[in-house]
């Protein structure tokens, strides 16, 4: 009822009020329909023999999946991309956390200067910072080369030799990407409470017991954040390698992502590189929503609704 | 009428057909637009330069592109898959041609250059080298050779692979350019560390792609004696597997780690003109015009060190086999603007655009007779030690040696990654071994192709 006393007929509100909700939700359709569209294509053609070579394409059911799946090809791709995404995930979050925690507890001109000069990686496209590092690293002409020399050391392979190769783009890796997990452990930083340190400060807490009690559990959110999207890049990693080795030397560094754009693109099969691609988003899209999962708890953990 | 005043009558008429045919009408697709899809090269440099002559000419609009090579044909690939016809004209090689040709991407161009109301008579067909034209003619048969059937595109240029090395290098330490493969062995181990750590004897392609194959690998493979497939009861089987395979390949093995780059699997043809030029390498077996631009004056720290030899032999050869890359351009087989198209390939292919781009334009292997007979291609290209004689010396017996299959890609793909695998890794106890398997994976991979 109204104020006036009659009765409200929603049927009667303005059409602008009334279409509203669609409105607001319309932005996230578009782009969910944008994103489904590949996706579901993509599912439909790698059951076809679908490929640049023919003008039309045949059902073929799961045969693309069964040859892929019983391909020592597939596997070898699966091993090199889980052991890329460790290597390089781990070493960035380990790596990151230690110089945000530096810089965190520096207030000098030194770490005010390293806080920018460190976010220039981050400016640069991989793949124009894979070219600059492979000539860097190279030894005839490298300045890496050069400055190994001095200790005796004499054309280290790099990404030449596959004992050494994972090393080589795991590095370079590093170099781009620790400065982003860097920069969100940072604002983690900065935004914790003082209290609960000066607290432990009073009660002579060392700061390794300050760390691993307060630091680290009220900084699990963030750590989560920067583990979600370093995880799901380096899972999907195709610029760097791409860049240095061609996946190379051999078939050392072909990964997921690399297999299926050489299967797709180079060798014109589309049907056949899609099982790999898809496979690579089931594992992305798992690991994604358990880290999400783990994130929300850490900060429902941390704003202190659970204990 | 006396048979003389009929003689007459002919004789005019003939010349008056002959005045007729011999100019088109350029301006008969005034206010098209071309589409133009180039690969970043010299030669696509060359036809941007005299892009506005053939706007002012023809009045067609040309709207081009131009990608790096590492991603040009993945775009290119996209682009005419999907059928709109755009770009209606294309860089392209010899090798893609056996793909695209056979999906149907691209046009026979051989209708429009018997047309005399479409080719101008300056235009001169014949006059394209026979080894270089044909090389872009296939009757799309895998396994059948090049050089018949329809004709899929137009050269802009080609390349030979052929011995570029620092006459400097050489002098100080008493060496002669190599002619047998014994003594490039030899003079390879011999300049290793020539100027110390980080220098070597000679560059070649190491990455794990079809470009590693195709210079000094399959020149030296064809010279050999070696050949990839060869047609058996109507299939394709893949002969890496012939003891010229295997000895050639067990020599070039030998050959890299004994003299090669440290980084040998990751030089792709920028980094080994690059270490010719810096003199970091003393020697490098790759296109010739690869070894021409470093030589150029202020082009490298090298430039006018830089001299050109032909093919090493093997014991008992006698015929330097250079395998061969064309640069040329295709016609979209879907384009909206097939006629104003060929206008394009006609213009940029014509004797007078490539006396330009051959001496002007930097483009130094011209596909064109008249051009590489002419005093000014001689006096520019000529001023680089050996290079005339050595392209006239190697380029007499070049040609693609590769069996053109639509599976091209794959197969050198896969063997240029079994080279990799040994030279830097143990995988493989011998040779012998890494070939037969080689062998039977790519017998087993072109098993479908159908050989009519």
């Amino acid at each position: 009822m109204s104020e006036t006393g009659e009765t409200l007929d929603l049927n009667k509100l303005p059409f602008k009020t009334r279409v509203r909700p669609y409105l607001i939700v319309a932005p996230a359709l578009i782009i969910t329909i944008g994103i489904m569209i590949p996706f579901i294509m993509a599912i439909f053609l790698s059951l076809t023999n679908y490929s640049f070579r023919r003008p039309s394409f045949t059902f073929v059911a799961f045969q693309n999946w069964s040859r892929i799946l019983s391909s020592r090809e597939f596997w070898h791709a699966l091993w090199v991309t889980v052991q890329y995404a460790f290597f390089s995930t781990v070493a960035e979050m380990v790596l990151g956390v230690c110089i945000a925690m530096l810089l965190n507890s520096l207030n000098n001109w030194f770490s005010k200067f390293l806080r920018v000069a460190l976010i220039f990686p981050l400016m640069i496209a991989p793949i124009t910072a894979t070219i600059v590092w492979q000539l860097m690293l190279n030894s005839s002409v490298g300045i890496v080369e050069k400055f190994l020399n001095l200790f005796g050391v004499y054309n280290f392979p790099w990404a030449a030799a596959p004992a050494t190769a994972m090393m080589t783009v795991v590095m370079i890796d590093l170099w781009v990407n620790t400065s982003f997990v860097m920069l969100l452990v940072l604002a983690g930083l900065q935004s914790l409470p003082k209290s609960p340190f000066e607290s432990a400060r009073i009660d002579g807490g060392s700061a390794w017991f300050n760390f691993v009690n307060l630091t680290l559990p009220m900084l699990k959110p963030s750590l989560y954040i920067a583990l979600l999207f370093r995880l799901m890049a380096a899972l999907q990693e195709y610029a760097i390698i791409f860049g240095l080795t061609k996946g190379g030397p051999g078939d050392t560094l072909m990964n997921l992502s690399l297999t299926s754009y050489q299967t797709g693109f180079k060798f014109q099969r589309i049907a056949q590189s899609l099982p790999y691609i898809l496979v690579l988003w089931l594992i992305v899209f798992f690991a994604a929503k358990f880290i999400v999962k783990k994130q929300r708890a850490a900060q429902r953990q941390a704003s202190g609704l659970e204990s | 009428m006396s048979k003389k005043f009929l003689l007459a009558v002919a004789v005019l008429a003939t010349a008056l057909v002959g005045v007729a045919s011999a100019e088109i009408n350029w301006r008969a697709y005034e206010g098209t637009t071309l589409n133009v899809m180039f690969n970043e090269h010299t030669y696509a440099q060359a036809i941007i330069a005299k892009l506005a002559d053939f706007e002012k000419l023809t009045g067609i609009k040309v709207v081009y592109s131009t990608t790096p090579e590492t991603n040009y044909f993945d775009k290119l690939n996209t682009a005419l898959s999907s059928r709109t016809g755009d770009p209606d004209i294309f860089m392209t090689g010899a090798y893609q041609t056996w793909e695209y040709a056979p999906a149907g991407y691209m046009e026979d161009l051989d209708p429009y250059i018997k047309d005399s109301n479409k080719t101008s008579a300056a235009y001169k067909y014949d006059d394209f080298i026979p080894g270089i034209i044909n090389a872009l003619r296939w009757d799309l048969v895998p396994g059948h050779a090049v050089g018949i059937g329809k004709l899929w595109a137009l050269p802009m240029g080609w390349e030979i692979n052929t011995l570029t090395y620092n006459k400097k290098i050489f002098e100080a330490k008493g060496l002669k350019a190599p002619k047998t493969t014994k003594e490039l062995y030899d003079v390879s181990v011999a300049l290793k560390e020539h100027a110390g750590s980080g220098t070597y004897g000679l560059a070649v392609r190491g990455t794990r792609d079809w470009g590693t194959i195709h210079p000094a690998y399959m020149s030296l493979f064809a010279t050999w004696g070696g050949k990839d497939f060869e047609i058996e009861n109507g299939k394709l089987v893949c002969k890496l597997d012939s003891k010229e395979a295997i000895a050639m390949t067990d020599y070039w093995v030998k050959l890299i780690k004994a003299g090669g780059a440290p980084q040998w699997s990751t030089y792709g043809w920028e980094l080994c003109g690059a270490d010719l030029g810096a003199g970091k390498a003393a020697m490098m077996w790759d296109a010739d015009r690869g070894g021409y631009t470093q030589n150029v004056k202020g082009a490298s720290a090298e430039a006018g060190n830089l001299a050109f030899s032909g093919i090493p032999l093997p014991e008992g050869i006698t015929v330097q086999r250079s395998n061969l890359w064309t640069w040329a351009m295709g016609m979209n087989a879907y384009s909206k603007n097939k006629d104003a198209a060929w206008y394009f390939l006609q213009y940029f292919t014509t004797p007078e655009f490539m006396l330009y781009s051959g001496t002007e334009g930097a483009c130094t292997d011209t596909p064109r007779q008249s051009v590489m007979n002419s005093k000014a291609y001689k006096d520019i290209v000529g001023e680089a030690e050996g290079y005339l004689q050595t392209f006239a010396e190697v380029s007499a017996n070049a040609s693609i040696f590769f069996t053109p299959q639509p599976y091209f890609f794959e197969t050198t793909t896969m063997w240029a990654e079994v080279l990799q695998d040994l030279v830097v890794t143990n995988k493989y106890a011998s040779t012998e071994e890494a070939m037969k398997q080689l062998a039977e994976r790519l017998t087993d991979l072109v098993s479908d192709l159908e050989v009519k």
